[in-house]
């Protein structure tokens, strides 16, 4: 059993998760986030905390196949759950569709909402309702990016819809 | 026919790009694993007064607090200022984090618990339980107006207004147009999207690797072994990620000194990141209450600039900054004063952020001008290229090149603004009132000094290494670039290693000088390695270089050949060979040229224009459509230089229509200290924003041509976005951020010809 | 956050006696207020009681028209569903206009309810607040209320309910169903909520114990004319300075049934059903709209921080009115006021 948090005298929950395709099963403190427990104890720090508090999307992750912010989930209440993080989505040398397209339209400066960007991105492709480029702005304003990079985020994601062709954008309703 | 490496200009992706899309670029926070002590501090809940009893019993005897620091515990640190003063540090007494049990400003660090966990350090820092003597704060910049002073120590001497030239008072007094008007612009947090965070490794040997949050590593370095006395050889800062700063992580932050003595104390390794809540208390763009005064003729020419601002500083240091002298040397006119005062307030000092003192300054300068453009009755770009300046006439010197007639030009027509009718009020779009305003952008460009090494291997590959950060403005990318043009590789063949404090001296990263400054560094040591290999090549037998002089030479695809006949050449392998070398490394270094100062003087323009609509009946502003044309010199990568106009775009609509501190005067604390509340543009703010980039060449403001590219986007937006909504509504608005409230309330300027 | 004992519910009956045991207990559903005020050290729950395996997600027809919303449903899977999008558009835009994306998938009906106060002195442990800590008084009064009530406020407390949910659910007339120790009960929506009065600690008429377990909404006359108009400080994310929920019911350009709930302006969704039906009979134009707006906001009072707030509302109630009667309902998407 992998050991979830540093000891002490505070009781602790074993739960299970499937954290990037592996499963896992960790004793750790309720009190624990998914955010935390990826972060810390997982060695996934690719996943970021910008808030810590909902405020941001820096922390999104998908829990089971949904976009969520991992920074106000207690890890014992998904106990079960498939977990997907960035490193989960691809490598540097072997890239998501979604990182590539970040990557390609400078969809980012700083980096450090990108991770979240992706994930909520992935996930929006996923929902399929984004149809034109005010409904990305407006299923990707969780995520907040002080460099504003915005509008280079909007065409990447457009751009892997367009290249997935499930869901073709329609003109901007502007 | 050989192809010449041209990669400088050239539109690449990131480098670094993979890593930070794929969650491997690692950031301050991110370093560390197993076994860490964890700390978290807790914030002063007075703006002003004294620790009368700090009681930690309970945070103590929480499971896992392994100590708990306060004023009254702290291990002992250097005594004298001087060792507190950072590089970029200011006039006045530097902050010391748990110095003593005066509060200087609310959120002010007072205890940092220290624990096994994060989550137990951050529980248990709510269990400390603090009693003060709270005295009256004062933190409303309005109500300090009476109390303001000229700052005895002037931060840096360009920033002191010039003497006034001409008769401003008479011109103004005669002039058929004039315009007068108080701007106030509420404070600004930088909120980077990352925490500060500093990790401290802390190894047997009293070697320390500390990753740090900063803009600057050698300058966190050198703060710390100040601090603690520490042998320069045994720290190492590195930021080889950071998640944004806009400033503020030019000076090193409380994290840094909280984590470093913690790890010294306990001989441990510690982490302490901050919480968002404490973001706001670490430094901000300071509030300013300005008011302009302009004159102009019946062609709208200028007779008189007045213009004088009122800014915020802290209790403890003289922050300044350069508000006021860019209404001196942005137009022509031969009657000019400004002044600029400080204000003491009982907050934590302000700090640079994105363009100082421009972003405000320029942008209450732009507001007047559309004023006195509607005052006289001719269009906003007209005015502004009737009172062309060629000099700078605040110091008299002479530019080394403005092509900011081409921004309007190129800007003007790439948005429509042909298409702008001049009355408020007369475009509309259902519902929506549209609005079209402009402004002028103006920033310093300068380099500062810089060191580079470049290596270049037998087996063609070549290696930059700086101190120098990318704090995502594209350093990785550009440097890279610089050496592989140079070089003559290919940009995949380039590794560039920076944010670590043993790399070659660097500044730290602000001001937009890094790319102009560290690439040419980095464009010199290139330039020296190749003067080596040339050296090299001309002492093999029978070389084919005989006298060739290093102009004459150029390195590509692996070979150095002669320039007059590119089929005569060597390659590098075997010029090393011969030589006996696997490598060769070579240092660069620039300064600014000081003679050349004497009579020129850089910067960097741009002209915004910006449409607004807004509801006309519940006032809802929206930014549709935004054209900054830039002239920043030489473009390295476009690409990476695009991306750091639209972010300054997006920062100023944030500074326009959204972010405001909202501080309950009667305890002095900002009460919306978190990112929910205080409002940065999310993704449905931000629509449409292109950039252009108008051709200037300048083969004065540094080696490269290039200039900064960092502060530019941001300045004249906001202002523009104000004009905008004049436009739109005919209401002026001189009080940002421009809240629906400000826009219901606000009345329709009659005066408008 | 303070330590806290952790229990998984499997039935309801089990989560209603584990809170009925102890008073320091909460319920958690996703957590997105709960882990946010307890981080905050707001809330210091001494036991979880976890519901998220209660079957309470299904979103069921009811006969005549209506459907049953469990409270566990997320936020999206709400706004997203078929039937609540022709039945109850105004709801599923209510959803759409608030939070995020990844809040909304994770945010339960429940939870959206239940969630208090985004009063910043609340929210800050350091200042005094009647609703956080009774008796201690209310920093908002006199202090930061920019975000701050104008209708229903007390001397003690002038806070508002953040929901955006909620106002649309007023609006609809919804019932709120809930178990508790002495069996199950139905409260009216508007029932639900109440004002800050003396006792600000308490946002609504549960009883200890009590949990809500679903939404029932009736058939309705509204699925043509409604809206809801949010006005915040930007375009998407933020939380309402002032919102309104408006359905109408219209017969020959006459007002049949009306609607009006307001957000942002309250501890509760603001309706006020004695003067919906002085308007009955009145034809649906602008004159009528004014008069409604006036009478809502009759007894507004301004904070200082929030005066603006009451033109705001008038100009809000009305436009939304027109909205709702013109059948444009405001689109969440694009950011132009219909
Ligand atoms: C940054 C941010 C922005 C937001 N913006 C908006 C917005 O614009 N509009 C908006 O409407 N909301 C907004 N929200 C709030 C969000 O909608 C709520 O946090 C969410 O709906 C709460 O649901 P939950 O399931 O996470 O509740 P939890 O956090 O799990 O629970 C909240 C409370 O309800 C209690 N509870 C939960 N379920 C039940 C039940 N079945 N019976 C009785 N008690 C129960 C819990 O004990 C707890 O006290 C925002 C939140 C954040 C963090
Ligand atoms: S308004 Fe209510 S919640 Fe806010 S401080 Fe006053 S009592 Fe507390
Ligand atoms: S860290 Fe989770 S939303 Fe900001
Ligand atoms: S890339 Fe820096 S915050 Fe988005």
């Amino acid at each position: 059993m992998d050991k979830g948090t540093p000891s002490s005298a505070l009781p602790t929950c074993a739960i299970s998760l499937n954290i990037n395709g592996t499963n896992r099963v960790l004793d750790i403190h309720p009190w624990v986030t998914l955010l935390d427990l990826l972060r810390g104890p997982m060695e996934l720090t690719g996943t970021k905390k910008g808030c810590d508090h909902g405020q941001c999307g820096a922390c999104t992750v998908l829990i089971d196949g949904e976009r969520v912010n991992a920074c106000l989930k207690l890890a014992v209440s998904i106990d079960g759950a498939e977990i997907t993080t960035i490193e989960g989505l691809g490598t540097p040398q072997d890239m998501h569709p979604m990182q590539k397209a970040f990557v390609e339209h400078d969809a980012f400066q700083c980096g450090y909402c990108t991770a979240g960007q992706i994930c909520s991105a992935v996930g929006l492709v996923a929902e399929g309702r984004a149809h034109s480029r005010a409904e990305i702005r407006e299923l990707m304003s969780g995520n907040l990016c002080r460099c504003g990079a915005y509008t280079n985020i909007a065409d990447a994601i457009e751009h892997v819809l367009d290249q997935e062709g499930v869901t073709p954008l329609r003109e901007a309703a502007e | 026919m050989l192809n010449e490496t041209k990669v400088v200009g050239l539109p690449l992706s990131r480098i670094d790009g993979p890593l930070k899309v794929s969650g491997s670029a690692k950031y301050a926070a991110d370093h560390g694993g197993h076994g860490m002590l964890h700390g978290y501090a807790v914030p002063a809940t007075v703006a002003t007064g004294r620790i009368v009893e700090i009681e930690t019993g309970l945070a103590e005897r929480f499971p896992g607090v392994i100590k708990i620091y306060t004023h009254e515990n702290r291990p002992r640190t250097a005594k004298d200022d001087d060792k507190w003063k950072d590089a970029v540090a200011l006039p006045g007494h530097p902050f010391r984090p748990l110095e003593n049990d005066r509060i200087l400003y609310d959120g002010q660090p007072i205890a940092m618990v220290v624990a096994e966990s994060f989550e137990a350090a951050r529980d248990a820092a709510s269990l400390v339980r603090v009693r003060y003597v709270a005295e009256e704060p004062h933190t409303d910049l309005g109500r300090e107006q009476t109390r303001s002073y000229v700052p005895p120590q002037p931060r840096r001497e360009e920033f002191v207004p010039p003497e006034p030239r001409g008769d401003p008072q008479g011109a103004f007094g005669d002039a058929p147009f004039k315009i007068s008007s108080e701007y106030r612009l509420e404070g600004e947090y930088h909120n980077p999207m990352e925490l500060f965070a500093s990790t401290v490794l802390w190894e047997k040997d009293g070697f320390l690797t500390i990753h740090d949050k900063t803009q600057g590593s050698q300058n966190s370095r050198d703060y710390v072994c100040n601090v603690f006395g520490l042998d320069p050889e045994k720290v190492t800062v590195k930021n080889s990620f950071v998640g944004g700063a806009f400033g503020s992580g030019l000076r090193p932050k409380h994290q840094l000194f909280l984590a470093v003595m913690a790890a010294l104390d306990l001989k441990q390794s510690v982490k302490v990141e901050m919480s968002r809540r404490e973001m706001f208390y670490l430094t901000w763009r300071p509030a300013t209450i300005q008011t302009v005064s302009l004159a102009a003729d019946r062609e709208g020419r200028l007779l008189s600039v007045m213009h004088h601002a009122l800014q915020a500083t802290s209790r403890y240091e003289d922050y300044q900054e350069n508000v006021v002298n860019w209404s001196g040397l942005a137009y022509k006119c031969d009657n000019v004063r400004l002044s600029y005062g400080l204000a003491e307030l009982d907050v934590s000092t302000p700090g640079d952020m994105r363009a100082p003192g421009a972003a405000t300054g320029v942008t209450a300068l732009e507001m007047a001008m559309d004023e006195l453009a509607y005052e006289v009755g001719i269009d906003p770009v007209e005015l502004r290229l009737r009172n062309f300046a060629t000099r700078d006439q605040n110091q008299d010197k002479q530019f080394t090149s403005k092509a900011l007639d081409a921004c309007y030009r190129e800007g003007a027509a790439r948005f429509g603004w042909d298409g702008r009718s001049f009355a408020p009020r007369s475009m509309r779009d259902g519902n929506d009132l549209v609005g079209w305003g402009m402004a002028t952008g103006i920033w310093e460009a300068t380099i500062m000094p810089a060191e580079a090494k470049v290596r270049l291997s037998a087996d063609g590959k070549a290696a930059v290494s700086a101190a120098a950060s990318d704090i995502g403005t594209g350093t990785y990318t550009v440097l890279g670039q610089v050496a592989a043009e140079a070089l003559g590789v290919p940009i995949d063949d380039v590794t560039v290693l920076i944010g670590d404090s043993s790399l070659p001296k660097t500044g730290v990263e602000g001001g937009s000088w890094t790319a102009a400054s560290s690439g040419s560094a980095v464009q010199a040591a290139s330039d020296a390695v190749r003067n080596t290999l040339l050296k090299h090549a001309k002492s093999m037998p029978n070389s084919p270089f005989g006298q060739a002089s290093q102009d004459e030479v150029t390195l590509a695809e692996g070979r150095l050949v002669l320039d007059r006949n590119h089929q005569v050449g060597v390659s590098i392998g075997d010029i090393m060979d011969a030589a006996g070398v696997s490598f060769i490394e070579e240092h660069g270094k620039v300064a600014p040229d000081q003679e050349q100062a004497k009579k020129f003087i850089s910067y960097t323009h741009s002209a915004v224009f910006v449409e607004v609509k807004v509801d006309e009946e519940l006032g809802v502003p929206r930014v549709t459509r935004v054209v900054s044309a830039v002239a920043g010199g030489r473009v390295l990568n476009p690409k990476t230089a695009r991306s750091q106009i639209l972010g300054g775009v997006v920062m100023g609509v944030g500074m326009a229509l959204h972010e405001e501190g909202m501080v309950d005067h009667r305890t002095g604390r900002i009460m919306n200290h978190n990112i929910a509340e205080y409002h940065m543009p999310a993704h449905a703010d931000v629509e449409d924003i292109e950039v252009i980039f108008v051709h200037e060449e300048d083969d004065k403001v540094s080696p490269l041509g290039a200039k900064g590219l960092g502060e530019i986007g941001i300045i004249g937006v906001a202002a523009a976005v104000s004009n905008a909504i004049f436009h739109a509504t005919g209401k002026r608005i001189r009080h940002f951020p421009i809240t629906i409230d400000k826009i219901l309330e606000t009345s329709e300027e009659v005066r408008c010809s | 956050m303070r330590p806290f004992s952790y229990t998984r519910a499997e039935t309801v009956q089990d989560a209603v006696i584990a809170l009925a045991a102890d008073p320091g207990a909460q319920l958690l559903a996703s957590g997105t207020n709960l882990v946010d005020l307890m981080k905050y050290d707001v809330a210091h729950p001494t036991a979880i009681v976890d519901i998220n395996r209660l079957p309470l997600k299904e979103i069921e027809d009811l006969p005549g028209g209506g459907l049953r919303i469990g409270a566990l449903a997320s936020n999206s899977a709400v706004a997203y569903d078929r039937r609540v999008q022709e039945r109850y558009p105004l709801l599923s835009s209510a959803i759409l206009a608030g939070a995020s994306p990844q809040l909304r998938n994770a945010a339960t009906t429940g939870g959206n309810l239940l969630q208090r106060t985004r009063c910043f002195y609340f929210y800050d442990p350091s200042t005094p607040c009647n609703k956080r800590e009774p008796g201690s008084g209310c920093s908002a009064i006199g202090g930061t209320n920019r975000i701050h009530a104008i209708l229903g406020a007390s001397d003690k407390c002038i806070a508002t309910h953040p929901s955006d949910m909620c106002v649309a659910l007023a609006a609809l007339g919804a019932t709120v169903e809930i178990e508790g120790p002495d069996g199950r009960r139905d409260l009216a929506m508007t029932d639900f909520h109440r004002l800050p009065g003396d006792q600000p600690e308490r946002d609504n008429t549960l009883a200890p114990g009590e949990m809500v377990t679903a939404i029932r909404l009736e058939g309705n006359h509204f699925a043509r004319h409604h809206t809801y108009l949010k006005l915040r400080g930007r375009l998407s994310y933020a939380f309402a300075l002032v919102s309104v929920a408006a359905a109408i019911d219209i017969a020959d350009g006459e007002i049949v049934d009306l609607r009006v709930a307001l957000g942002g302006v309250a501890h509760k969704p603001w309706r006020d059903t004695l003067a919906e039906a002085e308007f009955a009979g009145q034809p649906a134009d602008e004159a009528t709209f004014r008069g409604i707006a006036g009478r809502l906001l009759a007894a507004a009072k301004g904070q200082g921080g929030n005066d603006f707030k009451i033109p705001l509302a008038e100009k809000a109630i009305v436009r939304a009115l027109r909205q709702a009667a013109s059948g444009t309902p405001q689109d969440q998407v694009v950011k132009a006021v219909q």
